[in-house]
């Protein structure tokens, strides 16, 4: 078998293309996006590079930093619940029967034949006060209520005599909900490929040895699973720092995030300069993360090179 | 945002327009450039169902001229990509304040009227606007008004006044505003009295802390829904398009809408050539075609917004010609008013206040 080491000029003009497209449509443009966040607007279409540092000033306002950390609220409890919920979905996936797996692989991409705007109109009308969760809600409190009745319980008040309806949308409860949904697909494909890899035997093992299944959930199956964890977090994370959609339609506009910033500036408010220096502060909080997810890697190769 | 156009098609083109939008805004550089015999071709960019139903085949029948017929989803989109250079487009459908906008970059061409006699059609209110004084740049295509729409059967009485939705609680927990920066802060300004173009420092603060205030008492800052609220039921007014809501009228009627006597905002929408259009006779004559008085209500029909076009209105029924929700009260219009582009320092002044009212609460 040919190593890539071996043949270095093939591989390197396989991989042309690739870096010629990247270069076009990926570093040039992020290049003007970034002399577009150190410029002024001088006319109504025109924008001079400056170097000013004026735009990533109005980061610090008041206002913007309580909408950042929305966005980081919002997205932070989103990516926990995708890996509390992702976690046991994708060991159930690794530990499926091989014939069942591509099914179950089938049945986690199958959002994805729908776009997402439709999803999150379907979304409005599940989450909304007459949707279908608080048509459930409604259902189970009025049977509920009857069991309560017949065990005599009816009298002491324990649940409210008639149901009040969640607000999902217009709260930061129903955007995350959204989020959660638009992510889970995402969290659960990297956890499912790295516990898809792991020996299985070493939690065998481990309860063989005595630990017990939390014991060996947390001392075994996390550690061994880390970097799957790691990538799931980051690709759920980051995007979810992104949103505008969802605030839009599920938060009704009331739980707007910063990307809803960054979308005026590019439209209503006609300013680029102020809209690039927030969408490539976003860009380096995403570098800043995957840099600490590489320096991580590199310490533990580093531990394990030293064990041995 | 958007304005919604035919009520029927109307979501269709919502689902289409926002998911297209994007993917069509990346290919504008190359026009399909279909070889034709005689009369050339023609590239209209405009909304999606924004136009009769027959009108671009009528035209190319007559003339000989092939339209090619793209898409936009906003005036946003519109505007974003012109500014970098027409990519090839001769004719546009911008609103008002964006023809103000289009003027000031440069962007539009003057009108040659002596190749468009069908202008005498239009109604003579409509020739002399405070955006394009004089009519050099531009000529109305369709005009509408913001309003409030309502559930008949959850009001005491159709509400009268924006304080309604702005500063009362009479309605808590039943509001929905747009999600339009600008033109929220504008009904703010009616509703206390001020004209929606007077951009004070002070009106704008004082319409923010107006809009904080009702924040808890507003559901949703809908963007582009808030008729599908209203139908829905999750609330009982709703500040809209006046075509938004004769959409959801025509399906429900216990949804009514009104402009309230302090006056609403009036929107036209303009047929202009922008500079470098390759072929501007070709967009005279179909600017001309379109201002025809059957043409025109051939398109009136369709479209189901207020016609400029006097000829065209006279042609049409009184469904259409006394329809409140698409011509108002003469009082009414009497006190609204067209929106003025404010500038970039008011609107960026316009898009702080709002980013304090989303944070806020």
């Amino acid at each position: 078998m040919q190593r890539a080491a071996e043949r270095p000029r093939v591989f390197a003009a396989l991989a042309l293309p690739t870096f010629a497209w990247l270069l076009v449509f990926f570093a040039v443009p992020l290049g003007i996006v970034f002399l577009y966040s150190v410029g002024e607007n001088v006319s109504i279409t025109e924008i001079r590079t400056t170097w000013t540092g004026a735009n990533y000033a109005r980061l610090f306002e008041p206002e913007l930093l309580t909408l950042a950390l929305r966005s980081l609220r919002v997205a932070g409890i989103a990516t926990l619940v995708c890996l509390a919920v992702g976690l046991p979905v994708a060991m159930l996936m690794a530990t499926a029967p091989a014939r069942a797996k591509p099914w179950l692989l089938l049945a986690i991409m199958l959002p994805f034949w729908t776009n997402l705007l439709i999803r999150t109109y379907a979304l409005l009308n599940i989450l909304g006060t007459r949707g279908r969760v608080n048509e459930l809600l409604g259902f189970l409190h009025e049977k509920a209520q009857a069991v309560l009745a017949l065990v005599g319980l009816g009298g002491l008040g324990l649940l409210d005599e008639r149901f009040t309806p969640v607000r999902f949308l217009g709260t930061e409860l129903g955007v995350v909900i959204g989020v959660v949904y638009v992510s889970l697909p995402f969290a659960i494909l990297p956890l499912y490929s790295t516990l898809e890899r792991m020996d299985r035997t070493l939690l065998e093992a481990s309860l063989d040895l005595g630990a017990g299944q939390w014991t060996t959930f947390r001392r075994v199956l996390v550690p061994l699973a880390a970097p799957g964890i790691a990538t799931a977090a980051i690709i759920t994370f980051v995007p979810a720092l992104g949103q505008f959609l969802v605030p839009d339609l599920l938060g009704r506009g009331q739980t707007d995030m910063i990307a809803n910033v960054i979308e005026r500036q590019f439209k209503s408010a006609n300013d680029w300069p102020f809209g690039s220096a927030l969408s490539l502060v976003l860009l380096y909080a995403t570098f800043a993360l995957l840099a600490l997810r590489a320096f991580a890697d590199a310490r533990r190769a580093g531990a394990d090179g030293t064990r041995r | 945002m958007a304005r919604h156009r035919r009520p029927a098609v109307d979501r269709r083109r919502f689902l289409k327009g926002a998911l297209g939008g994007s993917a069509v805004a990346g290919i504008g550089i190359s026009l399909p450039k279909l070889a034709l015999a005689d009369g050339g071709e023609v590239n209209f960019y405009n909304y999606d169902t924004y136009i009769g139903e027959t009108t671009l085949e009528d035209f190319e029948e007559l003339t000989g001229t092939k339209v090619n017929y793209d898409l936009f989803a906003d005036n946003e989109e519109m505007f974003a990509k012109l500014r970098g250079g027409n990519p090839g487009y001769d004719l546009i459908v911008p609103s008002n304040e964006y023809v103000e906008r289009l003027i000031l970059a440069e962007l539009l061409q003057p009108l040659d009227k002596s190749k468009i006699p069908n202008a005498r059609n239009l109604d003579p209110a409509f020739a002399d606007p405070a955006f394009d004084s004089g009519r050099t740049y531009s000529l109305p295509y369709m005009w509408g008004t913001i309003g409030i729409g309502y559930r008949k059967s959850a009001v005491s009485a159709p509400p009268s006044s924006w304080n309604d939705l702005y500063a009362s609680d009479e309605y808590a927990g039943r509001i929905a505003l747009m999600s339009s920066p600008v033109y929220v802060i504008q009904m703010a300004m009616k509703a206390m009295g001020k004209s929606i173009n007077d951009w004070t420092p002070e009106n704008i603060a004082a319409a923010e802390k107006m809009i904080i205030e009702q924040k808890d008492r507003v559901v949703a800052f809908a963007p582009d829904n808030g008729q599908d609220l209203l139908l829905a039921g999750e609330v009982d007014l709703a500040m809209e398009w006046n075509g938004d809501i004769l959409q959801v009228m025509s399906e429900d009627d216990d949804i009514g809408y009104v402009v309230p006597d302090e006056g609403g905002l009036v929107w036209e929408d303009c047929l202009c050539i922008p500079t470098g259009a390759p072929n501007p006779d070709n967009a005279h004559a179909l600017i001309d075609y379109l201002l025809d008085a059957e043409a025109g209500a051939a398109i009136a029909e369709y479209v189901y917004y207020a016609t400029p076009n006097a000829a065209a209105k006279a042609l049409m029924g009184v469904d259409y010609t006394e329809n409140p929700a698409i011509f108002p009260s003469a009082e009414a219009i009497e006190s609204s008013e067209v929106s003025v582009y404010p500038g970039p320092e008011t609107t960026r002044l316009i898009d702080e206040a709002w980013t304090r009212i989303k944070a806020a609460g």
